[in-house]
């Protein structure tokens, strides 16, 4: 019998994962089904939807109903889910690939909508699925199989581009912090809205390797160490903050809900069908 | 029975359609020839309590259908040629994990941008081939205001009944032309629910096919907790790596329309018992060719007309047995032969075939379509 | 659906439990187990010292594959 946990919300007969030894990926999955644990959510009523990628393949574990759809394409799969029954709660999880490259115009969208999904980015700064190419998360200069001399791309700050994009709930936390990633998550179900977490998970074998990170350990103990949380930031220096990334919750102004405002057009419509 | 005669778009009687068969979703991108499909969904669904959404694409478009199609209600999107094209996809999506959706063609000129008013039949190949990998279709071409209305129920009785994407290929004119239509009561129209499991959630298996090769669907949200994905997967839903599972679900999928085809194929004949010229053709041209034949009758000429309704899976069967009859089947299409292909392939053994293509943007006319009988004779 | 109930390698260590089919041998846990009570022998996870484990819970919470966790009440009340 594995973990209560585990037992309650995993398909423990699936497990254990596909993933690579230390894939920050598990780390992150218990951690969405832990505050889908502690909200005490109705299993039958909760919808897990993922693209393609590694981090995409978290939804075959889950005891819920579960939807792997097309690379980049999870959102508006899972917008129609949750326009077509908004009793549903719509968590959608997604590679950095996934989400800002090929699925960057759904991400936006879903975010300018406020559509009631929360959605989890498994930020691995890489493309795992396909071997280590350079994504839109890759910091500059990192390497990937597609960047053997270094990335000249800037990367995208995935939450500042969530919350310019109008989705009302934003954090980051990574895998080592994970009891951080299942408050946050825990924060945007409840926000009645598009809530969007990233979660900064570790590709060892990938850009771990690419860029000599060292093994998942090397990569949780750099989690660990550059990770400020943002009310402590705000207390340093830009020296001492030189290098650091920020964790914690950035944004939580809730906005009218779209499967909320549609209901209300539904409503005012009520008996005028000829 | 209270019988309501009206004007109509070919459009618009693919929404009141689509309405009549049940559908309560709509999701799409605007793209003429078919934004009136659009529009008016946007306007007649949230006053029956359904749901419109306008994408950000059209692969948004597809792909929020078929979520919703996975909550238990029936959806529709509709595009046009660069939008048909970025569907696909998701139209593969839509095929391997048995999700009942219908998508709207109203073909335009192409490739690309093309001739975006204007008509075509371009893409009927497309809508056989479009998506990769081997898969299922069942694709229907309306040819008036009044078939698109009875097409659009039947394309979504075959998506929930088959449990697969259906595609309705209109064309411009089709879709444009305005008819006097009568709209069945609704008493008369036949519906048809895609099979949920009675069974209990235990002992659900998603896709584990009845006698019919269809599994039974649930709805997501009612207690049936089950795993859909694009991958290959058995019969709980889940992937696997199995060859023998993957060469099993292809051939299942496939298998769904082959072996039902009886039930799905439907085409429309006319003057052809002792027709000895046989006109293929289907959409708008069809009607052309219908006042074709009237004018060539009235001088003795025998030549009927073969339209399939379904263009996917194609009435082989009926075809051959006419090419048996006939001395030559003409096949205008508004491309450059795309379904002829399909009569080359079945009737070339049986009789002559003569092409009548035309790309300019401009429908067939009645009159080349005698000219082209004429100089074949 | 109904999911065949597993049987897996698990070891009941009173404090902890381990299941040694799931355990890929990435060293999260034993890294960061404030105490030390957990080591990695052979690319698998094992207990070093039972008593010196005081149960905080990291190793289960940050262990990819979930294949130790906190023994105790919680977690056992079914198994
Ligand atoms: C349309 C399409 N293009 C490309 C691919 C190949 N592909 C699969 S996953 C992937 C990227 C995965 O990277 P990311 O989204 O960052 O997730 P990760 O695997 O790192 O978790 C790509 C390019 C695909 N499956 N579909
Ligand atoms: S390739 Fe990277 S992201 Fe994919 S499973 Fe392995 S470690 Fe995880
Ligand atoms: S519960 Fe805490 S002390 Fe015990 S082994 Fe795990 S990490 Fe170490
Ligand atoms: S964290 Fe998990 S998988 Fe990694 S060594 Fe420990 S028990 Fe094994």
């Amino acid at each position: 019998m594995p973990s209560q946990l585990v037992e309650q919300y995993f398909r423990a007969d699936n497990l254990p994962q596909i993933w690579c030894p230390g894939c920050g990926h598990g780390i992150i999955t218990r951690a969405i089904a832990a505050a889908i644990e502690q909200l005490d959510l109705d299993p039958n009523k909760v919808c897990v939807v993922s693209g393609i990628g590694c981090s995409s393949r978290a939804p075959g574990y889950l005891d819920f109903n579960t939807l792997h759809t097309t690379h980049g394409r999870a959102l508006a799969f899972a917008t129609g889910i949750k326009l077509a029954n908004p009793d549903l709660k719509v968590i959608v999880i997604m590679g950095d690939g996934d989400s800002t490259a090929i699925g960057g115009n759904h991400f936006i969208h879903a975010c300018r909508r406020n559509i009631d999904i929360t959605t989890i980015i498994f930020n691995n700064n890489i493309y795992g699925m396909t071997g280590g190419q350079y994504s839109p998360t890759t910091p500059k200069f990192d390497k990937g199989t597609t960047a053997p001399y270094g990335n000249i791309d800037k990367a995208f700050d995935v939450c500042d581009l969530a919350g310019a994009a109008g989705a009302t709930y934003v954090g980051r936390a990574t895998s080592y912090h994970a009891n951080m990633v299942t408050t946050l998550v825990k924060n945007g179900i409840m926000n009645e809205g598009f809530s969007l977490i990233e979660a900064i998970s570790g590709c060892p074998t990938y850009y771990g390797r690419k860029n000599k990170k060292g093994g998942p350990v090397d990569m949780m103990k750099w989690q660990k160490d550059f990770a400020v949380n943002v009310t402590a930031a705000a207390r340093m220096t830009p020296e001492q903050l030189e290098g650091k990334f920020l964790i914690g919750e950035f944004k939580n102004k809730p906005e009218p809900e779209y499967t909320k405002e549609y209901q209300r057009i539904i409503d005012s419509l009520k008996g005028s069908d000829v | 029975m209270s019988k309501k005669v009206r004007l109509m778009q070919g459009n618009e009687a693919c929404v009141e359609g689509a309405i009549a068969a049940g559908m309560m979703f709509y999701s799409g991108y605007p793209i003429t020839p078919s934004t009136e499909i659009a529009e008016i969904s946007a306007e007649r669904l949230p006053r029956i309590g359904g749901k419109f959404i306008q994408m950000e694409d059209e692969i948004a478009g597809i792909a929020a259908a078929i979520g919703a199609s996975l909550t238990g209600v029936k959806t529709m999107t509709a595009t046009s040629g660069p939008g048909f094209s970025l569907k696909q996809e998701n139209i593969g999506y839509a095929a391997i994990a048995e999700i009942p959706i219908v998508i709207v063609d109203v073909q335009r000129g192409g490739p690309s941008t093309g001739q975006p008013t204007s008509p075509a039949q371009g893409d009927m190949m497309q809508a056989k081939w479009g998506t990769h990998g081997d898969h299922p279709v069942i694709a229907l071409c309306p040819s008036s205001v009044k078939e698109t209305f009875d097409l659009t129920i039947k394309s979504f009785n075959l998506a929930e009944k088959y449990r697969m994407p259906v595609l309705l290929m209109m064309d411009e004119v089709v879709g444009h032309m305005r008819e006097k239509i009568e709209i069945p009561d609704s008493s008369e129209i036949e519906i048809i629910n895609r099979k949920k499991p009675t069974c209990s959630a235990e002992e659900y298996l998603p896709f584990k096919p009845e006698a019919n090769l269809v599994p039974l669907m649930a709805d997501f949200g009612t207690g049936y907790r089950y795993h859909v994905t694009g991958l290959v997967h058995d019969e709980t839903g889940f992937p696997s790596n199995s060859t023998q599972v993957a060469d099993d679900l292809i051939r299942r999928l496939m298998d769904k329309v082959e072996v039902n085809k009886a039930d799905i194929i439907s085409w429309e004949e006319e003057n052809t018992e002792d027709a000895d010229i046989l006109i293929f053709a289907y959409g708008c041209v069809a009607r052309a060719a219908k006042t074709a034949i009237k004018m060539l009758r009235e001088k003795g000429i025998k030549v009927g007309l073969f339209r399939p309704i379904t263009v996917w899976p194609f009435p082989e069967e009926r075809l051959i047995e006419l090419s048996k009859q006939v001395k030559v089947i003409i096949a205008p299409e508004m491309n450059l032969g795309q379904m002829v292909l399909e009569v080359e392939r079945l009737c070339n053994k049986h009789t002559k075939i003569e092409r009548l293509n035309k790309v300019n943007g401009e429908i067939i006319y009645p009159e080349e379509i005698i000219a082209k009988i004429q100089e074949v004779l | 659906m109904k999911m065949k109930s597993i049987s897996s390698n698990e070891v009941n260590h009173g404090k902890l439990i381990i299941n040694t089919e799931w355990c890929k041998g990435c060293g999260i846990c034993t890294a960061f187990c404030p105490t030390k009570a957990i080591e990695l022998i052979g690319e698998k996870v094992t207990v070093a010292d039972i008593d010196k484990c005081t149960q905080c819970g990291l190793c289960e919470l940050r262990c990819p594959d979930y294949a130790i966790y906190v023994g105790g009440k919680k977690n056992e009340q079914k198994g």
